[in-house]
C-alpha cells in the first residue's frame, strides 16, 4: 500500500447469504490520481464504492478513505467524497439551483458558499445558465453534468463516479472527460467506473479489473498488458511485400504477431524490438513505417476473460 | 461497530425541503382544497342549524364541529374519513420515490445519516398535515365568529385545541403507515394502494370484523342472564385497535362536554351522577388520556418499524 494512499481497502468482502459480492479486495488510490476500475455486470464494483462511502457495511475487511473508517465515521468520510451515481437522478420539479443547494445544505455549507461555489460549478461543467431551469427540462447529458457540479460543489478530496459517461453522446463524453481530467489537476483523487474501456484507458493512470467480487488485474495499462498479453512492447508495422508476417514471426523475441489490416502488423515482443524489425525486413520488403502502439485496454479486457472462459 | 456523529445531522436541511415541496405540490393543493371545501361545507351547514336553535347549548363552537346537517355529515366525521387520505398521499411515495428517482445515493453520499432523511421527511409530513389543519381550524373559528357573531369561551377553545392535536395525532398514525409501506414496497403505487387497503379496512370493515372476532373469543353478545359483558369489553379492545375508533372517541369526549365514559357502563357507576351536566375540559381531556397516548404511540410504533426496516435496506439507488 502507498504511503499517500487517500483510498485504501484490506480484504474488503461483502456477503449476501451465500452469495460473495465482492471478495477480499485490496485497493488503494493516491492523491491526484485516477483510478478505473472495471469488470462485467455484478463483478462488485458498485458494492465496493458503497463500502467506501459507507452506504453498506462490509462483512469482513477494513478501508479508510480520506483518513477516515467509512464503518465508524461515515459523516467525515461523506464530507470529503463527491459520488456522482450512474444515472443521477434529481429532484425533476426543482431548479438546478434548489437541487444543488439542497445536497450543499446537507454537506453542512452556508448559503454564501452554496450560491458561490454553485456559479463556479456550473461554469466548470458549462452549464453556465441554466441554475434556474428546472431540472425536469434537462437532458441526460445536462443531468451528468449536473451531477460532476454537485461533486466539484463539494470541492471533495476524492471522487468517486460510478459509470457517468454510460449515457452521453461522443461529443459530450469527451468534454466529460476533460473534466475528470481537470479533478485530477486540482489534486483530486478519482475513482472512475466505466464499461467504457477507451476512455478509462485515456484517463486512468491504474486500473482494477473485477471478476467475480476479486480484483483480477490491478496496476497500469503497460503493466496488465504485460502481464495478460504477454508481451511488454507492442509495435505496429507497416510494411509491403511477401511474407512479412512470417518474416515478424520468425524473429527472436516476437510473442504474437496479429494482422490489422491488409498491410499493417501488431507485433507483442518481450523487449524494442523496433530496430531489429527494421535491419531485418528492410531489404527484403518495403518498410512504409514502424512505431510503438500503445497497449490496448479493450485487448487486454477481452483476452482476460477469453482466457477466464476458456479455464471454465 | 459504533458510528460517530450524530445520527440526526442535516434533519432540518431535509425538513425544509420536504416540506416546501408538500406544501408547494399539486397533489396537497388537490387534497386541501377538497377537506377546504367539504370541511367549511360542513361548518356552514351546521352554522345554519344552530342559529335556528341558539339557545339550547352553551357550547355552540363545539356543536359547529359535532352537527350534522343533511345531506352533509359532520365536521368531525369528514376529518375522521378525508385526514387519513391526505396523509397518505403525502408519504406513499416519500421513499420509494426516492429510490425511483435515483436521488437516494446522490442525498445519502452527503454527510447525513439514513436516520435524518427518514424523519426529516416524516416530520416534514406531520408539519404540513398541521399546518393545514391549523388553517382549517382557523378558518371554522372565524366562520364561526362571522355568522354566530359570538365568541367561543375559553373552555371551547381548550376543548378545540385538544381536538386539533388529537387529528394532528390521528392524521401522524396514517402517515406512519404510508411511510412503512413506501419504506417496504419498491413501487409508489403498491405501497399507495396498500395503505388505502388498510385505511379502508379500518373504516369500513373493522365493525364488521370485531362482533365476529369477539364472539370468537368471549361468546355471543347476549348470555343467559342479559349482556355478555365480556363479549363487549372484547369488541371494545378490538374497536380500539383501529385509529379511526380512538379518534372518534377523542372527539365525542373533547366536543361533547357531557360524555362521561367512553365504553360500557354499568348502573352502579352512574348512581348520584348528573346526566347531561358537563364535564369540566380537565375531565374530559383524563378521559381521552389513553385514546391520545394511544393514538401518539400507534404513530411512533409504525414509524419506528419503517425506520428498522430502512436501516436494513440496501441503497443502490
Amino acid at each position: 500500500m502507498a504511503e499517500d494512499a487517500v483510498i485504501r481497502a484490506q480484504g474488503l468482502t461483502k456477503r449476501y447469504g451465500a452469495t460473495v459480492a465482492v471478495d477480499h479486495v485490496d485497493l488503494d488510490v493516491r492523491a491526484g490520481e485516477i483510478v478505473g476500475i472495471l469488470g462485467p455486470n455484478g463483478s462488485g464494483k458498485t458494492t465496493t464504492i458503497l463500502m467506501l462511502l459507507g452506504l453498506t457495511e462490509p462483512s469482513e475487511g477494513r478501508a479508510e478513505v480520506a483518513g477516515f473508517d467509512p464503518l465508524r465515521d461515515p459523516l467525515e468520510v461523506k464530507r470529503r467524497v463527491g459520488y456522482l451515481p450512474d444515472s443521477v437522478g434529481f429532484y425533476d420539479t426543482l431548479s438546478a439551483r434548489d437541487n444543488l443547494a439542497y445536497t450543499g445544505r446537507l454537506a453542512g455549507l452556508s448559503r454564501r458558499e452554496i450560491d458561490q461555489r454553485f456559479t463556479e460549478a456550473l461554469a466548470r461543467v458549462g452549464l453556465p445558465d441554466v441554475g434556474r431551469d428546472r431540472v425536469a427540462t434537462f437532458s441526460r447529458g445536462m443531468r451528468q453534468r449536473l451531477g460532476l457540479a454537485e461533486v466539484l460543489m463539494k470541492r471533495p478530496s476524492i471522487a468517486i463516479l460510478d459509470e457517468p459517461t454510460a449515457t452521453l453522446d461522443p461529443h459530450s463524453t469527451q468534454e466529460f472527460l476533460g473534466m475528470i481530467r481537470g479533478l485530477k489537476a486540482d489534486g483530486t483523487a478519482v475513482l472512475l467506473s466505466s464499461h467504457h474501456l477507451d476512455q478509462v484507458q485515456s484517463v486512468c493512470d491504474r486500473v482494477a479489473l473485477f471478476n467475480r467480487g476479486r480484483i483480477a488485474l490491478w496496476g497500469s495499462v503497460t503493466e496488465l498488458a504485460h502481464r495478460v498479453l504477454g508481451g511488454g512492447y507492442v509495435i505496429d508495422v507497416e510494411g509491403r511485400g511477401a511474407g512479412v508476417r512470417n518474416q515478424l514471426a520468425a524473429l527472436p523475441g516476437v510473442v504474437r504477431v496479429q494482422e490489422l489490416g491488409p498491410e499493417l502488423y501488431r507485433v507483442d515482443c518481450e523487449r524494442d524490438l523496433r530496430a531489429e524489425i527494421a535491419r531485418r525486413l528492410a531489404p527484403s520488403i518495403d518498410l512504409l513505417g514502424i512505431r510503438f502502439a500503445e497497449p490496448s485496454l479493450n485487448e487486454v479486457y477481452t483476452r482476460y476473460f477469453d482466457e477466464v472462459r476458456d479455464a471454465a | 461497530m459504533r458510528r460517530r456523529g450524530f445520527p440526526f445531522t442535516g434533519v432540518g436541511a431535509v425538513l425544509a425541503k420536504e416540506a416546501a415541496d408538500y406544501l408547494s405540490g399539486a397533489r396537497m393543493w388537490l387534497l386541501e382544497a377538497l377537506v377546504f371545501l367539504t370541511a367549511v361545507a360542513a361548518a356552514y351547514a351546521a352554522i345554519l342549524s344552530i342559529r335556528a336553535n341558539i339557545g339550547e347549548s352553551p357550547f355552540l363552537f363545539l356543536r359547529l364541529l359535532t352537527m350534522a346537517q343533511d345531506p352533509l355529515p359532520s365536521f368531525i366525521a369528514l376529518l375522521g374519513f378525508l385526514i387519513p387520505l391526505v396523509a397518505i398521499a403525502i408519504g406513499f411515495d416519500a421513499i420509494n420515490g426516492e429510490f425511483s428517482r435515483r436521488t437516494l445515493s446522490r442525498v445519502l453520499a452527503q454527510p447525513i445519516y439514513r436516520d435524518a432523511l427518514l424523519l426529516g421527511k416524516f416530520l416534514a409530513g406531520l408539519v404540513a398535515l398541521a399546518i393545514g389543519l391549523f388553517s382549517l381550524w382557523l378558518l371554522t373559528i372565524g366562520l364561526g365568529l362571522l355568522f354566530l357573531g359570538l365568541a367561543p369561551n375559553t373552555e371551547e377553545m381548550v376543548r378545540m385545541l385538544g381536538f386539533l392535536v388529537a387529528t394532528i395525532a390521528y392524521g401522524g398514525v396514517w402517515l406512519a403507515v404510508a411511510f412503512l409501506f413506501s419504506v417496504v414496497f419498491r413501487a409508489p403505487a403498491t405501497a399507495a394502494l396498500a395503505a388505502l387497503g388498510v385505511w379502508l379496512l379500518f373504516s369500513l370493515f373493522w365493525s364488521v370484523v370485531t362482533p365476529l372476532v369477539a364472539t370468537l373469543i368471549s361468546g355471543p353478545p347476549e348470555g343467559i342472564f342479559g349482556p355478555n359483558l365480556a363479549y363487549l369489553q372484547t369488541t371494545q379492545i378490538l374497536d380500539r385497535i383501529s385509529p379511526n375508533t380512538l379518534y372518534a372517541e377523542i372527539a365525542l369526549a373533547l366536543l361533547q362536554p357531557a360524555t362521561r365514559a367512553l365504553g360500557p357502563v354499568l348502573y352502579s357507576q352512574v348512581q348520584g351522577a348528573l346526566l347531561g351536566a358537563p364535564l369540566p375540559a380537565a375531565q374530559s381531556f383524563i378521559l381521552v388520556w389513553p385514546q391520545m397516548t394511544g393514538l401518539i404511540a400507534g404513530m411512533i410504533v409504525i414509524f419506528a418499524i419503517a425506520y428498522i426496516v430502512f436501516q436494513r435496506q440496501e441503497i443502490r439507488a
